[in-house]
């Protein structure tokens, strides 16, 4: 929002504003001079104030935050920080036995969510797309999860998963003595079951994204496809599925963000016990909680912080690229 | 909220003519108000109760049903005697626990919930705290030394008023004893005999949940302490003896000797669920504190819950030492009604407090040596007896230890350990190199 404010207000100053016409022979000499003092105190307030929130609230707390990684600090009071150069990351790599499970289940939540949920919410918008009956009852019941607060989402999955009470054990019979399938606790288990919880989200997510990109589809390429006598899979696959390029991008970021940040689901679920440890709940752990190991905390943080550069900014850039290209 | 209200609907004039400058003139303004209300909004959070001398805040985490009853019934007698009136913040259990380090260095409420031992010290030496000498001066005579102990901070002064204390122990239904004929353990072996012997009657030996990680923590201690003893379990707390001694490795083997006797699935598991399954007959015992009792809302299920000590291990230590948790009061650094916060920590550190607070709940005991045992429950006063007799009392695991420790390190492992009790070799070499880091900081 901001952004568009910043960029649009230039503009719209340049148009010379009624009943200044003694003025008019300046405007060679560059729009500059169109602005009155009052209006470029408008503007260095309304550039001014967004760029101070945004370089407080973003860039100090993220170079603070790296800055951190590198000390021990318990959280109370500044004078208790302490300088230890690379330790948090020597022990955080060594000796952390939820590290590298954490690193692992990220990766996996990541491809999870692009191997199941994606193309299922493609395959959804592009029958929701045929303008069948009741298309928004439909719409809205696969997006409900989405618009559900996680924190929700999780406590109601875990009442489905509950040992004793829950709805599956209850069903098949497994939550006698002997029998438990532990879907909460079970280290095999309890990521997949997560995962579930977490596809029918995102299906619903994705499900809105492409039904956006499918609106936006010529429906001339149809018709012209549709005259060349291509059938339904071909018209999709070779003339639908290319115009959603700039609708995946959005959804390949999206999908990656979510990997990243997958917490509330989790949080809710079991804590992130073993099994299901992220990276996200390990810092939380660290830092929110009673511990208060800060430093740590921020060295795990800023690993996060590197995955998410390196995966984010390679892609970003090649899609750019081609789009100066094109 | 309400500060934010001027900056909502536009003044008459500029509805009439929306020219450019006037918009963007507003929408400065409105940037303006936003950012003017940013530090008033912040404010809002401690103007209610400040400077009102016939308040006192406090800070809760009496969450769960039966305590909160409880308390309110002693705040409410408290404004008898006084006419102060206790504002109560309650948050969630847990909750209040995660949060208590940014909670103190904020704006705390003068008075707030807390546990006796190390957990209680460590805020008292950040100076988080307001020692309270002054109120020890006149309740000082209820107490017995082990409680006096247990409020002192590291530089000896009075930090905590505790109010009631609880033992961990075996807890099992009478009537189902009586049925299979069954006899209270003394000793491991019998202990382990019985387990088998419930097994086999159809029953869950040892009921488990440990959802939130802690229950786990208290099996430990039981075993530790038999095992190796009070000095033991200090030391190992304290981070000095090592987790890859062999004292150590021995309390996982018996551990896992009884493993096979808990409830299954118990890492989805909560600790109120699995109390469910010693009401509902199902379970034949469960290791936990008194406050299982809670649990029991049928009174006549609740008369028939009784506990014993954890069976001797080791005939050097035989059931000397009991684990007996302390809640109490704690007042914050720089409360904002001084005289208020000391006159409701005297008022707390009474008998007759104790005693409001008892009659709700049924399954602690008093913390005072004067409050009125008469009117104890049968389970009362076997744990009144129990703490009374014990030669050492240890709080918990992650009351005796540092809580950095206890929750990053020690919750994940023994967690790690009930689902794969072969690889703890590695796990305690783990532990250790993990213990290291921790009490090497600060």
């Amino acid at each position: 929002m901001t952004t568009d404010t910043n960029m649009k207000s230039p503009e719209a100053a340049a148009v010379p504003p009624p009943g200044r016409a003694p003025d008019k022979k300046r405007v060679p000499r560059g729009h500059k001079r169109l602005l009155t003092r009052r209006d470029r105190i408008t503007l260095a307030f309304m550039a001014g104030v967004p760029t101070v929130l945004h370089v407080a609230l973003v860039w100090v707390t993220a170079i603070a935050s790296i800055a951190l990684a590198f000390t021990s600090w318990d959280g109370i009071g500044f004078s208790s920080i302490k300088w230890v150069g690379l330790d948090n990351f020597k022990h955080l790599f060594s000796d952390n036995p939820q590290f590298w499970p954490a690193v692992e289940h990220n990766i996996i939540w990541f491809v999870v969510l692009i191997l199941i949920p994606t193309p299922m919410g493609l395959f959804l918008a592009v029958q929701l797309d045929k303008k069948i009956r009741f298309s928004r009852v439909y719409q809205t019941a696969f997006f409900l999860p989405v618009v559900v607060s996680l924190a929700v989402t999780g406590f109601v999955w875990q009442l489905v998963y509950n040992p004793d009470t829950g709805l599956i054990n209850s069903l098949i019979g497994a939550n006698k003595p002997g029998h438990y399938i532990d879907w909460i606790g079970d280290p095999h288990l309890n990521l997949w079951a997560v995962l579930v919880a977490a596809s029918w989200r995102h299906t619903g997510y994705m499900m809105i994204l492409y039904l956006a990109g499918l609106k936006g589809v010529d429906p001339s390429l149809r018709e012209a496809s549709a005259l060349d006598g291509a059938n339904e899979w071909q018209t999709f696959k070779s003339v639908i599925f290319p115009t959603l390029r700039p609708t995946n991008t959005v959804v390949l970021v999206v999908t990656i963000i979510e990997a990243l940040r997958a917490f509330d689901l989790v949080f809710v679920f079991n804590k992130g016990a073993q099994g299901t440890e992220l990276l996200s709940i390990l810092i939380t752990n660290n830092i929110i909680g009673e511990s208060s190991r800060i430093g740590y905390g921020s060295a795990i943080a800023v690993v996060l912080l590197v995955i998410s550069l390196a995966v984010i900014i390679p892609y970003l850039i090649a899609t750019f690229r081609k789009e100066r290209q094109a | 909220m309400s500060d934010l209200s001027p900056s909502g609907p536009p003044t008459p004039s500029e509805l009439v003519s929306p020219s450019r400058r006037s918009l963007l003139r507003g929408v400065g303004g409105a940037v303006l108000l936003a950012g003017a209300g940013v530090p008033l909004l912040s404010a809002c959070g401690d103007s209610s109760s400040g400077s009102d001398p016939k308040t006192v805040s406090l800070g809760s985490n009496a969450s769960d049903a039966v305590p909160k009853k409880a308390f309110a019934e002693i705040y409410a007698a408290f404004k008898k005697q006084s006419g102060i009136t206790v504002d109560v913040n309650t948050k969630d259990h847990n909750t209040f626990q995660e949060q208590i380090n940014s909670y103190l260095q904020g704006t705390p409420d003068d008075v707030f919930t807390w546990f006796a031992g190390y957990r209680m010290q460590f805020f008292a030496a950040k100076k988080l705290a307001s020692p309270i000498d002054d109120v020890w001066a006149k309740i000082g005579g209820d107490f017995p030394d082990a409680m006096k102990q247990l409020s002192k901070g590291e530089d000896g002064k009075y930090y905590f008023v505790p109010l009631y204390t609880y033992p961990w122990a075996v807890f099992y239904r009478k009537s189902v004893f009586k049925q299979h004929g069954y006899e209270v353990p003394t000793t491991w072996d019998k202990f382990v005999a019985l387990c088998k012997q419930m097994k086999k009657d159809g029953l869950v030996p040892i009921a488990f949940g440990d959802k939130d990680a802690w229950p786990a923590m208290g099996t430990f201690d039981q075993i530790n302490f038999r095992l190796n003893g009070y000095d033991f379990h200090k030391s190992l707390m304290a981070g000095k003896a090592s987790w890859t001694d062999a004292k150590v490795k021995a309390v996982f083997d018996h551990w896992s000797e009884i493993l096979p006797y808990h409830q299954d699935g118990f890492m989805g598991r909560t600790w109120q669920d699995a109390a469910q399954g010693l009401v509902a007959k199902k379970s034949g015992m469960y290791v936990i504190g008194s406050f299982a009792a809670q649990q029991f809302t049928n009174k006549a299920d609740l008369d028939d819950l009784d506990f014993f000590a954890f069976p001797e291990i080791n005939s050097a230590y035989g059931q000397e030492t009991v684990e007996a948790p302390t809640d109490g009061f704690m007042v914050s650094k720089s409360p904002k009604n001084h005289a208020g916060a000391v006159k409701l920590m005297e008022y707390l550190g009474t008998p007759e407090a104790e005693q409001i607070y008892l009659k709700a709940d049924s399954s602690v005991v008093a913390a005072s040596s004067k409050a009125d045992t008469s009117s104890y429950t049968p389970l009362q006063k076997k744990a009144y007896t129990m703490i009374s007799g014990a030669k050492n009392l240890t709080q918990f695991m992650d009351r005796d230890s540092r809580p950095d420790f206890t929750s990053s390190v020690m919750q994940p492992s023994l967690q790690k350990f009930l689902q794969n009790p072969k690889g703890i070799d590695s796990l305690l070499s783990s532990i250790e190199r993990q213990k290291k880091t921790i009490f090497a900081s600060s």
